[in-house]
């Protein structure tokens, strides 16, 4: 029990000791372990994403059952923020300030992470990975601490638009998206593409997310001519969009659709199946639902590491195959650091990947970092609905410079 | 020319929607003189239970009418253990009992029920589309159900000696009392119905914007600007409120304010009624001598 004078005489000695804070080593790690914060919405609306903190708890414990890395165990501290941005800031601060990790790790949410950017960049803990698609991470410049993992909306939104010029060079697109970050770097990734050209090919007409419908935005992009589709909304409203294109009789277009929302459960299934026939989106990671990796190495490595560690997890939730992914980057950054296991260090080689490749990522596609680029992931496969399921099709598809 | 016609088709079946809801806080309101700002998530919950009923394998219209059942009894006995003590109490207690409700049964349906989206079978099917696919057959049938809805409950107030009572109860409590009416008991009765046409209300939005624990909340606001446009006290008003909402939504969102501030529309017509004509387009206006 720590009694009020006990913490008064901490304080005082931490006063009278200013060079304990400056120490040579780096908050986090000792010699026997390093500490890693997470936070997760093990609660609330985006609960379905707790069973990737899980996976990342069970992959730590295989490494330290491997005998960990650089000598040391990995103390892997993962918080629940319920999704909510003012709780990740609290659990975020509680992670840096009390639990003293070393770094914080694949902490989900767009805006739960936008929430703390600022606190993470001010006291230099590296931030990575961070579970997220938002392209902002890649903003190597303003936010040198953090770093993304995943492609960016706008990196797939680019693979699309070069897609379409590719197949269809006279297209004019309708662009539906959702008012906010998520849908919008959908619109910049297109205008990369496009250029000056954006405006006259793109009608672009977005949503609110307390719209009840999007019925009304679907008329207006079918009336405007358009006959591709780019559909950059959640889940609801992508499953809303494919039953009122198909019930409106728009069957000319190509319908692109963002890989947000693609769940066969809570999307196809709802809006019919038969209605989303040839709608085009993307992939980065083995679908572990996908007969055509029954044999495959990478994902016969990852169904071991379930069946040991996650024996009750369900083995066609993607959120397993996309955390083991983040994790094993996660452990080449830890292992490149040779020893070293400075903030500074870790930083350098979290820049410093070169095709590193996951057991979980589609081939061909690799993880690639460099001082000046902080999108790890730039490439996708593109794959297209049957009626039943996603088949991929094409080559591994790589988005723009910018 | 013709994308506005379509526009106007649109707004119409989504209007639909608002109307049903419309209903429901009007219904409340002539009963109680307060408006429940958890309508919207009773509705929600008693569709989840539809669901619940229907995914067990019962016939959609058992299921159904047993939910109409079941969401009565519960609105019934929210006033009884939730309302009732508070009856008294000033209007800003009853305001923070509805924030409450809110809060508790919004987030009780995502624990049970969980947050993904879930579609919900319509009991109206077409073989063909229906004006060039911009009407579905389920937006047709609820139309129909919620006109049904709405003349049952003009009814029930206009020729019924409880429709009466209840009306006498909400109006003017003490005078009620005086002549023999359990004013306690109506005010219960008034939510039952409330919750029971909110239940019939979630039931035929869900087919159109998919089931999850969210779903009211975008809706509800809408449903409160048709029902003050039409007149909070007035049920036929607030049906016409609720579609002509749906249309002016769709045509301003498409060719006037743009999508973005579709929502700002809707709050401009609550703010623009309560300014210029507080009882609505067809409501009542009541003189209170002070």
């Amino acid at each position: 029990m720590t009694t009020r004078r006990q913490l008064l005489g901490t304080g005082a000695a931490l006063l009278a000791a200013p060079g304990i804070a400056r120490a040579q080593e780096t908050p986090g790690v000792t010699a026997t372990e390093i500490r890693i914060g997470n936070t997760m919405p093990y609660s609330g609306p985006a609960s379905a994403y707790g069973s990737i903190g899980r996976s990342h708890q069970a992959f730590f414990r295989m490494i330290n059952d491997q005998g960990g890395i650089a000598g040391r165990k990995i103390n892997f501290i993962t918080y629940d923020d319920g999704y909510s941005p003012p709780k990740t800031v609290e659990q975020v601060r509680r992670l840096v300030e009390q639990d003293k990790v070393a770094l914080l790790f694949n902490t989900l949410g767009t805006p739960t992470n936008s929430a703390i950017v600022r606190y993470v960049n001010q006291r230099k803990v590296p931030h990575l990975f961070v579970s997220t698609g938002a392209d902002k991470w890649g903003n190597y410049q303003d936010t040198p601490w953090t770093i993304g993992w995943q492609p960016s909306y706008r990196t797939e939104a680019q693979i699309y638009a070069k897609h379409m010029l590719a197949t269809r060079p006279d297209a004019r697109l309708g662009l539906l998206y959702q008012n906010d970050d998520f849908g919008k770097d959908y619109v910049a990734g297109v205008r990369d593409v496009l250029g000056p050209r954006f405006d006259s090919v793109v009608k672009a007409v977005s949503h609110e997310v307390t719209d009840p419908t999007i019925d009304s935005q679907v008329v207006t992009l079918q009336g405007s001519g358009a006959d591709v589709l780019l559909t950059a909304t959640t889940p609801k409203f992508a499953a809303q969009t494919i039953r009122k294109v198909f019930d409106v009789g728009w069957r000319s277009a190509i319908h692109y659709l963002t890989n947000v929302s693609i769940s066969v459960g809570t999307v196809m299934d709802p809006a019919g199946p038969e209605k989303g026939v040839g709608i085009i989106t993307s992939a980065y990671l083995k679908d572990p639902t996908d007969a055509g990796w029954n044999a495959d190495p990478g994902m016969n490595e990852w169904r071991a590491f379930m069946q040991k560690y996650i024996p009750d997890g369900d083995m066609k939730d993607g959120s397993y195959p996309f955390a083991y992914g983040v994790a094993q980057t996660m452990l080449q950054v830890l292992k490149q650091c040779d020893m070293d296991l400075s903030r500074e260090r870790m930083m350098k080689e979290v820049a410093n990947i070169r095709d590193f490749v996951p057991a979980t990522l589609i081939p061909g596609i690799k993880v690639a970092t460099s001082p000046t680029n902080f999108h790890p992931i730039r490439q996708m496969q593109l794959q297209k609905w049957t009626g039943t399921t996603w088949e991929r099709f094409g080559g591994v598809l790589e988005g723009t410079s910018i | 020319m013709n994308g506005l016609a379509h526009q106007i088709v649109a707004g119409i079946a989504t209007g639909g929607i608002y109307a049903a809801v419309a209903l429901a806080i009007v219904m409340i309101y002539q009963a109680t003189h307060h408006v429940n700002f958890a309508q919207g998530e009773m509705a929600t919950l008693s569709t989840f239970i539809a669901w619940s009923m229907i995914n067990a394998g019962m016939p959609y219209w058992v299921a159904f009418f047993a939910t109409v059942a079941v969401s009565f009894a519960i609105g019934v006995a929210i006033e009884r253990l939730l309302m009732r003590p508070v009856q008294n109490a000033p209007e800003l207690t009853h305001v923070g009992v509805f924030i409450g409700l809110l809060l508790i049964i919004g987030n009780a349906t995502g624990w049970i029920f969980g947050y993904t989206t879930k579609s919900f079978p319509s009991p109206f099917h077409s073989d063909k589309p229906l004006a060039g696919g911009l009407i579905s057959a389920h937006e047709l049938g609820s139309t129909v159900v919620t006109l049904a809805v709405l003349l049952l409950v003009w009814a029930f107030f206009r020729f019924t000696r409880l429709g009466l009572a209840m009306r006498a109860a909400a109006y003017n409590p003490r005078s009620a009392r005086l002549v023999g009416i359990r004013v306690g008991w109506m005010l219960a009765l008034g939510w039952g119905l409330a919750a029971a046409i909110g239940a019939v209300a979630g039931m035929m939005v869900a087919p159109i914007v998919f089931l999850d624990p969210t779903m009211m909340l975008g809706i509800l606001l809408y449903a409160f600007a048709g029902a003050l446009l039409g007149g909070i006290d007035n049920p036929m008003g607030a049906v016409i409120g609720g579609f002509v909402v749906g249309v002016l939504e769709n045509l301003a969102g498409a060719y006037v304010v743009g999508t973005e501030l579709k929502l700002t529309v809707a709050l401009a017509i609550i703010i623009g009624v309560l300014v210029v004509r507080p009882s609505g387009l067809f409501g009542r206006v009541v003189y209170s001598r002070v």
